[in-house]
């Protein structure tokens, strides 16, 4: 079933076009990956989905998106409202210089999710349980989130995103500035996650794209040059491009 | 003289340069150079100035006292002490260049001839012996240049040593300047109990003058309690800050998260030319346009307001400080990394979530070191409050009665008579290294704070 389906969509940075019509049907309850090369434009068309384009003044978004027939490129959007269901999670692990508690709780202090304390409480105890990050903080809960290792923090910021309880997630090179151990803890968590959250993800690694989507998007010089099931993006791809690329011809 | 000897150093030190690195390049043509032909230049300079330039000015600095000590010889046998010492020697000095109006006696005649003619023989060997250091020394240097030795690390070396007396020299004023308050404060103390300088209530110092002799003590007693000023001087900081504080932050706010590139681009500018106006501008505005206008508006209150009252010091203080937070809360808000801010609109805070919750707790150490400097500049400020807030030290907490502060005190004392080795003019000293204390202290507290917030993001 699509959650997200984004028909031509076209970025300009300025007068630079950087994302050229763009269509992609984005399916509930999976991963979907989008690899290429660096400058390619699969972070600036993942932050078309949850609108953090808006930071950038020069900025402009065409085209439609729409999730769950909400049409996300449009005025009149609420974007608070949207970004309370679909979150992002960065290159650079980037926890509030809070506590740990602070930082888990941020989301639902200014969403006005929880009621009581007792219930804030419950809630960081589920997100930091759900980031496989519960047992390594239980007992410092108070302590500043910025002192845990970059493994930690990435696992704090995920617990930050799915705090909420978005519909999606965004990633943008989660595992990037982290160790191998670190990333295979976050990919492990990557699929616990799409039992219950949509998980769009954008990665340098093809074998982490290889290892935990379910679809994949092959994006080069800001088109989406081919969509479909991993296992076919990897091992049969429809484009010459993008075979080379797999193969490591370039990029 | 001298300068002629000095230009003619500094001039040789040019030439030398020039044939250091045309040597260099007639060098080049038979072998590999050691280093850049101008670094021939700058050795050949440097052995030709340092050494007769330290020479000159050593021998400047010593050459008064050893001539003074030969004159002085001659009157040693006549058991005087040491000021009259001092003033036979001006008066044969001024007797040698003629400007002596007094009786001479034969004996002051002599020493005149001997101290021209000492004179003349230290100038004479001053500029011979000069000359030879510069011609051994460019001879040294220029040999060493013939045989291509290693130039680059020497220069470096020189450079170094130039760098290391210049800041030595910053520093030696700094401490000499600390010196120099703490003896006359010491010897303030002398006169006056350091006990009821602090705690004394009342600043009066005008009532222990006496036209001879030594002033009653139980008048010092009562006249130079610092309690008014110190508390005057934070008020007024206090009235400044509370201006300067809500508006300088929030305009930084602004500036920094709100203000799209044009407005940044003309605002900032706009308020720094604030903090360009000569604080004596802000001292006639707030005593001529402020301060009446204060008093105006409490009359017609029904208020008892004086014409220099505290409140219209305090306000235009506040104002010549808001550019000092503004930009420096902006400069540190602007520094607070832009993924915590992704971060935080991500999770669909809004823009004053976000600065309310992320950036300004992130940033709110290097904003607590710049308000802690600007509360160290409104105590520190002199213009203002000598125009504006009053002379008379009241010890009041009524923001609309005139008080007065340590620095518009230190004016009063020290303009006007006033006789080296009275305490009146001695306890300037004293404000003046509490001051100095006070301000120290905030200083090394902002100093720190910042230093704090910076080891976080760096």
């Amino acid at each position: 079933m699509s959650k997200i389906k984004a028909e031509n969509v076209n970025v300009y940075y300025g007068s630079k076009q950087a994302l050229f019509d763009v269509s992609i049907d984005i399916a509930e309850k999976e991963v979907t990956a989008l690899i290429g090369p660096s400058g390619c434009g699969k972070s600036t068309f993942l932050r078309c989905l949850n609108r953090m384009n808006d930071v950038i003044e020069i900025c402009r978004v065409e085209g439609s998106i729409k999730m769950d027939n909400l049409e996300l490129n449009s005025r009149k959007l609420d974007v608070v409202r949207l970004r309370e269901k679909v979150g992002m999670v960065f290159q650079k692990p980037n926890p509030f210089p809070k506590t740990i508690y602070e930082n888990v709780a941020y989301g639902p202090t200014i969403h006005g999710i929880a009621q009581s304390k007792e219930e804030m409480d419950q809630i960081v105890e589920t997100s930091l349980k759900k980031a496989a990050l519960w047992n390594e903080v239980k007992d410092r809960l108070d302590e500043i989130g910025t002192g845990l290792s970059g493994g930690q923090q990435q696992r704090l910021c995920i617990a930050r995103a799915i705090s909420v309880s978005p519909e999606v997630i965004l990633m943008d090179e989660p595992c990037s500035a982290l160790d191998p151990i670190a990333t295979a803890q976050i990919e492990e968590l990557i699929d616990d996650l799409k039992k219950e959250v949509t998980i769009v993800i954008v990665t340098h690694s093809m074998s982490q794209a290889a290892r935990v989507s379910q679809k994949t998007g092959f994006f080069h010089l800001g088109k989406l040059i081919e969509f479909g099931p991993t296992d076919k993006i990897f091992k049969n791809p429809d484009n010459q491009q993008t075979q080379d690329y797999i193969t490591g011809r370039f990029g | 003289m001298n300068l002629i000897l000095v230009t003619f150093i500094i001039l040789l030190a040019f030439t030398s340069y020039y044939f250091g690195r045309k040597k260099a390049l007639v060098i080049q043509s038979s072998q590999r150079l050691t280093a850049l032909p101008k670094f021939y230049g700058y050795y050949l300079a440097a052995w030709c100035a340092a050494p007769a330039l330290i020479i000159f000015v050593l021998w400047s600095v010593f050459e008064p006292s050893i001539v003074k000590t030969f004159i002085l010889q001659d009157y040693t046998d006549q058991n005087l002490t040491k000021n009259e010492l001092q003033l036979i020697y001006t008066k044969v000095k001024a007797l040698a260049v003629g400007t002596y109006t007094g009786n001479i006696t034969n004996f002051l005649d002599e020493s005149a001839n001997k101290y021209i003619q000492l004179k003349g023989i230290a100038n004479s060997a001053k500029v011979a012996i000069i000359l030879a250091i510069l011609i051994f020394s460019l001879s040294f240097a220029y040999r060493s240049v013939q045989k291509n030795n290693r130039m680059r690390e020497p220069v470096e070396i020189f450079l170094k040593w130039v760098l290391f007396v210049a800041s030595l020299g910053a520093v030696l004023v700094t401490i000499g300047i600390i010196f120099s308050l703490l003896f006359e404060a010491i010897r303030f103390f002398q006169a006056v109990k350091i006990f009821d300088f602090i705690f004394g209530t009342h600043w009066y110092p005008a009532k222990t003058f006496v036209r001879d002799g030594q002033p009653d003590p139980e008048l010092m007693k009562d006249a130079f309690g610092a309690v008014p000023l110190f508390a005057g001087t934070f008020f007024i900081a206090f009235i400044a800050m509370c201006v300067a504080i809500p508006i300088g932050l929030l305009s930084g706010i602004y500036l920094s998260e709100y203000a799209g590139r044009g407005v940044r681009k003309y605002a900032k500018p706009i308020i720094e030319i604030l903090a360009g106006i000569p604080t004596v501008v802000y001292g006639f505005f707030a005593a001529l346009t402020v301060g009446p206008f204060v008093k105006e508006i409490g009359n017609a209150m029904g208020l008892e307001v004086s014409s220099e009252s505290a409140l219209a010091a305090g306000a235009v203080m506040g104002v010549m400080i808001i550019p000092f937070i503004s930009s420096l809360s902006d400069d540190v808000i602007t520094a607070v990394p832009q993924n915590l801010r992704d971060g935080s609109y991500a999770m669909g805070a809004t823009k004053s979530e976000t600065v309310k919750k992320v950036i300004f707790p992130a940033a709110l150490p290097g904003i607590v070191g710049s308000i802690l400097l600007a509360v160290s500049r409104a105590v520190g400020e002199t213009m203002i409050v000598v125009m504006a807030s009053g002379l008379a030290a009241n010890l009041t907490m009524n923001p609309l009665e005139s008080t007065s502060t340590i620095t518009a005190q230190i004016v009063v004392i020290l303009i006007g008579d006033q006789q080296f080795g009275d305490p009146k003019t001695q306890s300037a000293f004293a404000l003046g290294i509490s001051l100095f204390i006070v301000t120290l202290f905030l200083n090394v507290i902002a100093l720190s704070v910042v230093k704090r917030y910076r080891e976080k993001y760096e």
